[in-house]
């Protein structure tokens, strides 16, 4: 009976004596994942293997999507699931499967036997020769080809008998939780959603900070910030979303600072008030969108310079990828659509004709002095009226 | 540096001001009564053979002989729909069905609301051929190309009677005399949602064929409109299938939105002259104090030929939808061109006609009345305005 999904996972096998921590954390985030679904599921890890048993109103389709959103699985195995005794039930168990998944298929297959079940009478090797006899007298499509065979079929003899054949792709990763927790600087464009989906698929839990600037921006470019937040969230778990508004900041730096400059020294202060939620997060880094060249304020140049005014590290999935890769990556992870509405955001609202591109610290910093006294009380005033959005 | 001249002050609650009346108008309480007494003691089904039926029909009877008063027609040229988009939508396909053996032209002005020109759009890929009548800078037709385009193939003639974005009033009745002089077989469609309960319109005397209203834009539900038919026009019907409404129109009758509709349409023929002109001094007050401010265009020609209840004006380097967030956040509801136009960021073809430069297409808002508005709220939006404006003007990006 079909009912049962193995689940494999690739880098977690390897990490030593914290590798439990690594199972537990990624059965959690199978369980999270499960619970937004209709049906019953039993989540159990047990000798390097997890298994999803699924019950109630399941719908197949619906639980492998949902599984291919937890970092950490390598492949989701659909494994059926027969209560066997002994060696000609179990045959009976085989040619039921094979019936079920290939009949009418015309392919080489191999069968690899475990028994984990030491008291089931044979080796792993006689019962997987007997097994492969049957198959081979009942299907005449069926061939065997023991080096390189089209199916292979895993048969592992438990306290039940699980057999499978198919692996479903996962996303890969890590488990959401197993690597701390970062600060994801969310705009409305295309490329931060990828970047907090790059940082959590290395098991990175996210916050995230959003900077709008009304009447400028509009309430519909926040909710669409939201919307972003959410999708991110259905593979990296609860985000809470700090949405900052930056006007006042933003128009003070207008009337004192260089026009060219204004979009480096707005993203200066971007960053310090990330930092500053960041380590009351207890957040480990600051992750952002940036590709290198991308536009004038991501040059070599523009990024030493916004790093600068931070001194937690600050993390740029994207820094090596063209605006494509980005753009395939966002579309298949569902943040496009949203990502590509157009509502103005507040880095382009104010952006100079030629805005600098090879800037200099010493030079924006000067031009950052000239704010000193007035500056601090619109930052205290940007951070005490932040709104927190919990996703 | 500025005072925080955005900075909302939330412990103060704003008295509301709703400029946005042509893109939705708030439901009147004798609206919310019909529509709650069909949804909880009335709510039949108007085809059902027994009494909850027959008191259910009742109320289409009652609303289609009240619509039918307000224009002076009789109620057997009166068919309800879900609305504007309906209403334009079944007009254009269902005459051009009809009539398609007779000829091929439809002729339509340049400026035409997104449910007139994309139904014409799909009929021109169905074989139609479909002209633009052009338009001047203040949104009227030419009356003179119009007639030079009459020619024996033009089997149907689209106008709006009330733009929607600058209040232009198109005079519909020289329109169709001239359509049904030069091509007695063509028929007029008139796309009345902005002008119904602002005119009273009377499609026989206009020589009217085919006239489209919308529910909610005059305190009516949403979801709610007609479309006249003038008796003895055929068109082809829309949506198929149970065969109410003569067959015109299938789909089991809005009840509770009909009856909504006949308490807003009633309403707006009380005291119409007093509600009609208390908006037009509300449009003149506020455009004599536009006037007033440098880099404001008001835009659409003579008070006149301009519908009583929109303006719309351009304000010199200040983005549409900057203005109207900072309006927002004073309270005051305004629209950045059309409300329809939000999902595209393309300047409309209204504008794309009348607009003598693209700065003024890209910073303007439309002020929409009712006859709820005061004379109060127009003093308080002037008065921000002229706060506002200096302030929005000095940070641009240049």
């Amino acid at each position: 009976m079909f009912d049962t999904y193995l689940i494999k996972y690739g880098e977690i096998g390897i990490k030593g004596k914290n590798r439990h921590v690594f199972e537990d954390a990624l059965a959690k985030q199978i369980r999270l994942a499960l619970e937004k679904i209709s049906g019953e599921f039993t989540v159990r890890h047990e000798r390097g293997r997890v298994y999803v048993h699924c019950a109630g109103s399941w719908d197949e389709s619906e639980t492998v999507t949902a599984l291919q959103h937890v970092f950490g699985i390598v492949g989701i195995c659909p494994v059926h699931t027969y209560e066997t005794a002994d060696m000609d039930a179990l045959k009976r168990d085989m040619l039921d499967y094979v019936e079920q998944e290939y009949a009418g298929t015309k392919a080489t297959y191999k069968v690899k036997v475990r028994r984990v079940d030491k008291e089931f009478p044979g080796t792993s090797m006689e019962i997987a020769a007997d097994l492969g006899e049957a198959v081979l007298n009942r299907f005449p499509d069926l061939t065997v080809d023991v080096h390189n065979p089209d199916i292979l079929f895993d048969v592992e003899i438990r306290d039940t008998v699980y057999i499978y054949s198919k692996i479903i792709p996962g996303l890969g990763g890590m488990p959401v939780g197993t690597n701390g927790s970062a600060m994801l600087c969310l705009s409305g464009g295309i490329d931060s959603p990828v970047a907090g989906w790059m940082i959590a698929k290395r098991g990175v839990s996210l916050d995230a900070v959003y900077f709008h600037a009304p009447p400028y921006t509009s309430e519909r470019a926040k909710e669409k910030v939201v919307d972003l937040a959410r999708a991110v969230s259905k593979y990296a778990g609860p985000i809470r979303l700090h949405i900052v508004n930056f006007t006042d900041i933003q128009l003070a730096i207008y009337d004192t600072c260089p026009h060219e400059e204004l979009t480096i020294i707005m993203r200066r202060y971007m960053m310090r008030i990330a930092e500053h939620f960041a380590e009351k997060r207890g957040n480990l880094g600051i992750v952002t969108g940036e590709s290198i060249g991308q536009v004038a304020s991501q040059t070599m140049q523009s990024l030493l310079t916004t790093n600068a005014a931070v001194s937690m590290p600050v993390y740029r999935p994207l820094i090596g990828f063209d605006k494509n890769e980005i753009v395939e990556i966002a579309e298949k992870i569902g943040t496009y659509e949203t990502s590509i509405l157009p509502y103005e955001d507040c880095c382009t609202i104010f952006v100079a004709k030629h805005p600098v591109t090879k800037p200099i610290l010493s030079i924006i910093e000067r031009s950052e002095a000239k704010l000193k006294g007035k500056i601090e009380e619109l930052v205290d005033e940007a951070v005490r009226t932040t709104e927190i959005v919990r996703i | 540096m500025p005072d925080n001249v955005f900075h909302i002050d939330f412990t103060i609650k704003m008295k509301e001001i709703y400029f946005d009346n042509s893109a939705t108008t708030k439901p009147s309480q004798r609206v919310l009564d019909a529509v709650i007494r069909t949804m909880t003691e009335d709510y039949g089904n108007p085809s059902s053979m027994h009494r909850k039926g027959v008191e259910a029909e009742k109320y289409l009877k009652e609303a289609r002989r009240t619509i039918a008063e307000t224009l002076r027609v009789t109620d057997k040229e009166i068919f309800f729909t879900s609305g504007g988009t309906e209403s334009n939508n079944w007009a254009l396909t269902g005459a051009a069905g009809a009539l398609k053996r007779r000829g091929n032209t439809i002729l339509v002005t340049e400026m035409e609301h997104p449910s007139v020109s994309e139904p014409l759009r799909f009929l021109e890929k169905s074989g139609f051929c479909v002209k633009k009548i052009p338009v001047d800078s203040v949104g009227h037709p030419d009356e003179a190309a119009l007639e030079a385009m009459l020619t024996e193939d033009v089997i149907l003639v689209s106008a709006m009677y009330v733009n929607n974005e600058i209040g232009a009033v198109v005079p519909v009745d020289r329109i169709a005399a001239s359509v049904h002089r030069h091509c007695p077989n063509a028929l007029v469609h008139v796309d009345a949602v902005q002008a119904y309960g602002k005119y009273r319109i009377q499609p026989r005397k206009s020589g009217i064929d085919l006239m489209s209203v919308s529910g909610h834009k005059f305190h009516g539900p949403k979801g709610t409109g007609f479309l006249y038919v003038r008796n003895g026009v055929r068109i082809l019907p829309l949506l198929y299938g149970g065969g109410q409404q003569g067959g015109m129109r299938s789909g089991t009758e809005n009840v509770p939105g009909i009856a909504g509709l006949a308490a807003a349409c009633r309403e707006a023929y009380e005291q119409f002259e007093e509600k009609t002109g208390h908006m037009m001094e509300l449009r003149d007050r506020l455009e004599a104090g536009l006037r007033e401010m440098d880099g404001v265009v008001v835009h659409g020609g003579d008070a006149e030929t301009r519908a009583p209840h929109i303006v719309h004006a351009a304000f010199t380097g200040i983005g549409s939808e900057v203005l109207l967030h900072t309006l927002e956040d004073r309270g005051i509801y305004v629209s950045a061109g059309s409300a329809c136009s939000t999902h595209k960021r393309l300047a409309s073809p209204t504008m794309t006609a009348i607009a003598a430069v693209k700065e003024e297409a890209v910073s303007s808002v439309r002020f929409s009345f009712s006859e709820l508005n005061t004379e109060e709220e127009i003093d308080r939006t002037l008065e921000v305005l002229r706060e506002v404006i200096p302030v929005l003007r000095r940070y641009r990006a240049h």
